[in-house]
């Protein structure tokens, strides 16, 4: 138990120095780059300004600034306000944004998982047969094309010609499967081959064999004996598919239309609303530590040889 | 040191040399060539990519209509046909006859005649001004620049060189054209070079940086190891894509591209660094890792016990060995590199118009579909290219993999 | 410890060589390597004791073979001696010049008089370098010859190894394991040394290839006097090629004496064991002799063992053994055991 405690403690202050290191840099481009709020030049709409002046202090020296904006985010969680969009906090575009992405990505990633380890299970299993080739070809595809490609087809495919799916907007089961469906295939793919090369090197080790030779059920065999070490190069990939997730619900989101984190990065990222794209940016950041840690505690777990440092 | 034994002379020992040259053994670089030529896919992938390189390297000298000449009126959104098209035809461009040889004979002429009154001129300030005026009208006014964007020198060469030889024509739009008008094909293949380029440029960028960092981390080990790689664990658990974007939303202000640009970096370039900045993260693991598992490796024991030292050893025992997997690593940061090249132009954050890029062009394909009528040649036929490149660039990665896969080296 | 209780073995029984130092000195040689294991929820420290107090001498054109089951420690001595793995504590010395410890910068010189053959014939050479590459490399690196001349002490290598000269340029895959290892001793000739560490040179080759490297490591000894370490598990394949045998159990020297005096009369219960496990081809001796098989428990290096650490499984074992611990006494043939010997306390 001490050494677990130990270990959380050690990634929660390698997070902190992280998001420390993401956030001094950020200060510092905002103070050069003219006509953000930080720097000499201010254009910003007298609202904000207002507002910005009480939190902030911006006649103050830089270096009280940045401690100031810095201890505004530690104290209170308070990411100051966008720039371009009047009357709105970061904190509020935020609060707004995460449900609808974090809905998006965990189903996008369950169904990647459902999909993928299935696909890789039964391409192992029957390894060499047509549906072994076609699964694979599949998975190919599903690397070698861009998901916006795919979603776009998608689009074409059931909400035009085969009316299926509704095109746009955000709330029922229906309005989800779409985009979470076009942003887990990629990732679905990548699963499907990890898992189908970690089966096979599984299959031919003297364990199973022996299991077989025992005379257990085929299916018996190949979820307790086969399964759980194919899975172990496919959970320590849960880190970066998150990665992947995250991205890729970017460009899902302009899309198809939908209100969440991703289509309001890309808007302050083309409208240079530099305090929105900063808090977003933290926001990931801790997201990405967040799932990083629990897939490093789960692949511990699972594999007891792993030592965590 | 002694002479040997059997006192062989020059003739023998010559005579030796020469047949230990004649039966000289199979390294393992050629072993792996030969496993690789073996492998269907990989080799039919390789193909396509030399002769992918090829053409789009020699574009500007392929017969192809004008990657940005926009005709609103007549052109947009036409399906794939093979209408024929003269260079030079659209109404808009007032060339000469409506054909490029016309007004590229006329134009020349000109300049030859403002040439030759300018040498007349005695004073050489206002020889130099006139000068001047007459490369800027080269600059806006030349038939080429007017068809095609910012040549250089040696793709306006080869401009020069298809007009000779084709002439006025171009190969119809088969790929159809674009809501502006462009003539797709075109796009297609002028986008290829932008791709391919940042693709194999950032690439080497990431290259260079990684395997640098990760050699140096993996043979010295200890706590220059531990140090390196807890960076590189930092910088793995930033959303490396988030700050891109962030980086690119700052460099993209129009002062910050202005002062940028005064010291000679432009956007483009920019763009490589960031990519390669990204990518090196994983090639440093692998090398690392690899160096690490070498390190224990009985032959760099050897190397040790002889006495060789640390420079030699990485060199000539480590390097060679590595380079595997790293030509490896290679192919297949490609393709990311690439993905995402299309991915930040679809976002409007990568290349900006009137360069061409496949990811510019899928962008302009999707929003294409989105429309009413079905217009699906606009994303099909570059999705299509860069699908190919892409599935190439996966095959030749595995089967480069299976080819230097260190097992075989015992047989 | 200094020097006077050290429990070094001179090559005596021949008369006295304080005068000159011998070629080989290790004295109280300790190699701990700390460690940290247990899952998550259970760590724990510990150290694994490779090589716990071990000495001898070589002299020159000599060979000791030094013998012990896997994990006793052989191969970690021989990588200390030459600075491969840094001796905890303890001292190796050349010539009477101490080398224990020092950088790899350091060792540049004395690595013209000891050298090393290892084990793995696979992967001791670098597969991306051509033979004569492998061979030469010592040459380039000391600098001892260049050019024509080096491809020519490369040729004479080769032939004295038993070698086609023609293969120069081939590598080392194309080869089979005992023309590799044949491969790694002219690449230890090729400095000219003194001494040659063999790290289990034959374990991996099959038993006819083993006995053609060895007849070849005879001839060259012979030819050239140079001296021997050499590490085997395979009593019988020592006993054809050594002078001297020493044998190794968990880090610490059991039994050490001349290859006679050890085979036909062994000391220590521990050499008694392994002596009657190598097999004899005359069925008759073969049922006749008394077979002693160890019991108790397969012996590990992290725990610590304050008295004799064959105490658990020696069958001649009393209340002494487990309290104290033996040294190796100071006579040509020795054994570390009270029973047996007359070792002192360590």
């Amino acid at each position: 138990m001490k050494d677990l405690l130990g270990f959380l403690i050690r990634r929660l202050g390698w997070m902190a120095i992280t998001l420390w290191a993401v956030y001094t840099v950020s200060f510092v481009l905002m103070r050069a780059a003219p006509g953000s709020p930080f720097s000499a030049e201010r254009a910003m709409p007298p609202a904000i300004e207002q507002q910005m002046r009480a939190r902030y202090n911006l006649d103050a020296p830089p270096l009280q600034q940045y401690w100031d904006y810095m201890w505004g985010i530690l104290s209170r969680g308070d990411l100051s306000w966008s720039i371009k969009l009047e009357d709105y906090s970061v904190n509020q575009v935020i609060a707004e944004g995460f449900p609808v992405s974090a809905s998006l990505a965990i189903f996008a990633l369950v169904f990647a998982i459902i999909l993928g380890v299935s696909a890789g299970v039964i391409s192992a299993v029957y390894r060499g047969t047509v549906a072994d080739v076609a699964m694979m070809a599949t998975a190919v595809l599903g690397i070698a094309i861009p998901n916006f490609v795919l979603a776009s087809i998608a689009i074409l495919l059931f909400v035009f010609l085969i009316p299926l799916f509704p095109a746009a907007g955000w709330g029922t089961l229906r309005q989800v499967a779409l985009p979470a469906i076009c942003l887990g295939l990629p990732v679905a793919a990548y699963i499907a081959r990890l898992t189908r090369a970690g089966m096979l090197e599984s299959l031919s080790r003297e364990h199973v064999r022996t299991a077989f030779a025992k005379g257990l059920p085929k299916r018996t065999v190949i979820i307790k004996h086969v399964l759980p070490g194919a899975l172990l190069p496919v959970v320590s990939y849960l880190g970066p598919a998150t990665a992947g997730v995250l991205t890729g619900s970017l460009v899902l989101e302009k899309i198809f239309a939908l209100p969440g984190m991703g289509s309001h990065f890309i808007y302050a990222a083309t409208q240079r609303d530099t305090t929105l794209a900063t808090g977003m940016v933290l926001t990931y950041t801790v997201l990405l530590f967040v799932m990083n840690t629990i897939v490093d505690l789960a692949y511990a777990v699972i594999d007891p040889r792993v030592e965590l440092e | 040191m002694n002479l040997p034994d059997s006192r062989k002379n020059e003739e023998a020992l010559a005579k030796l040399l020469e047949e230990s040259h004649k039966i000289r053994g199979v390294s393992l670089w050629k072993d792996a060539w030969r496993r690789l030529r073996r492998n269907r896919p990989a080799m039919a992938s390789l193909i396509f990519l030399i002769g992918l390189g090829l053409v789009a390297f020699l574009t500007p000298m392929l017969p192809l209509q004008s990657p940005l000449d926009k005709d609103l009126n007549n052109r947009r959104f036409l399906s794939p046909s093979f209408e024929p098209i003269t260079m030079g035809s659209r109404e808009g461009l007032k060339f000469a006859d409506g054909k490029l040889t016309s007004q590229l004979a006329l134009f020349e002429a000109e300049i030859a005649a403002e040439t030759a009154e300018a040498l007349a001129i005695n004073d050489p300030l206002k020889q130099a001004e006139q000068f001047e005026s007459i490369q800027d009208r080269i600059r806006v006014e030349h038939p080429f620049n007017q068809l095609w964007n910012q040549l250089g020198s040696v793709s306006f060469k080869m401009v020069q060189i298809r007009v000779a030889i084709f002439g006025d024509y171009a190969i119809p739009s088969i790929f159809g054209t674009d809501k502006l008008g462009r003539d797709l094909l075109a796009r297609v293949f002028w986008g290829a070079r932008v791709s391919l380029v940042v693709g194999l440029v950032a690439t080497l960028v990431s290259l260079m940086i990684g395997v640098s960092y990760g050699a140096i981390a993996g043979y010295f080990g200890g706590w220059i190891d531990a140090a390196m790689m807890r960076i590189v664990d930092m910088l793995y658990s930033i959303p490396f894509i988030f700050v891109v974007i962030y980086l690119v939303t700052f460099l993209g202000e129009e002062s910050v591209k202005a002062w940028l640009e005064s010291y000679g970096i432009d956007q483009i370039m920019i763009f490589y660094i960031i990519i390669g900045a990204i990518y090196w993260l994983t090639m440093s693991r692998v090398v690392r890792g690899q160096v690490l598992s070498l390190r224990q490796e009985q032959f760099v024991e050897s190397a040790r016990t002889i006495g060789a030292s640390p420079m030699r050893i990485v060199f000539r025992h480590l390097v060679p060995n590595v380079l595997g997997i790293v030509i490896v690593y290679l192919t297949l940061t490609i393709p990311a590199v690439m993905l995402f090249e299309a991915f930040l132009s679809f976002l409007g954050l990568g290349v900006a118009p009137p360069d061409v890029s496949w990811g510019l062009l899928l962008n302009d394909g999707v929003e294409a579909l989105s429309s009413v009528k079905l217009f699906w040649w606009v994303v099909i036929f570059p999705g299509a290219a860069l699908a190919m490149t892409l599935f190439a660039l996966n095959f030749l990665g595995d089967g480069l993999r299976d080819a230097l896969d260190p097992k075989m080296k015992n047989r | 410890m200094n020097a006077a209780q050290t429990t070094h073995t001179s090559t005596e029984g021949s008369g006295s060589t304080t005068a000159e130092p011998p070629l080989l000195r290790v004295n109280d040689l300790k190699v701990h390597f700390p460690f940290r294991r247990g899952s998550l929820f259970n760590p724990e420290q510990g150290l694994i004791r490779a090589v716990d107090g071990v000495s001898f001498d070589i002299a020159k054109g000599e060979t000791l073979g030094l013998v012990g089951e896997s994990g006793c420690g052989k191969s970690t001595t021989a990588r200390a001696i030459i600075n491969l793995v840094h001796p905890t504590s303890g001292d190796v010395q050349v010539d009477g010049k101490s080398i224990a410890g020092l950088s790899d910068k350091e060792m540049l010189p004395y690595r013209r008089r000891v050298q090393m053959v290892f084990q793995d014939p696979f992967a001791s050479l670098n597969p991306r370098m051509t033979v004569g590459g492998i061979i030469g490399e010592p040459l380039t690196v000391h600098k001892l010859a260049s050019g024509k001349d080096r491809q020519l002490e490369v040729l004479r290598l080769m032939e004295l190894v038993g070698l086609n000269p023609r293969f120069l340029n081939r590598y080392p895959h194309e080869f089979s394991g005992g023309q590799r290892q044949r491969i790694g001793i002219a690449r230890a000739l090729a400095v000219q040394p003194d001494l040659i560490l063999c790290d289990e040179p034959v374990s991996a080759l099959d038993v006819s290839i083993q006995a053609q490297i060895i007849n070849l490591m005879m001839d060259l000894q012979q030819r050239l006097g140079v001296a021997y370490l050499f590490i085997a598990h395979d009593l019988a394949v020592v006993r054809h090629i050594a002078t001297r045998v020493g044998v190794m159990y968990l880090g610490r020297i059991a039994e050490l004496g001349t290859a006679e005096e050890l085979y036909a009369d062994p000391k220590h219960p521990y050499t008694e064991a392994l002596l009657s496990a190598v097999p004899v081809p005359d069925p008759t001796i073969a049922a006749n002799r008394r077979r002693i098989v160890l019991q108790g428990e397969v012996p590990s290096p992290d725990k610590h063992y304050p008295g004799c650490s064959f105490a658990d499984r020696c069958p001649i074992v009393v209340d002494r053994c487990r309290t104290d611990r033996p040294g190796l006494p100071d006579r040509s043939h020795a054994a570390a055991c009270w029973e047996r010997d007359d070792p002192p306390e360590v």
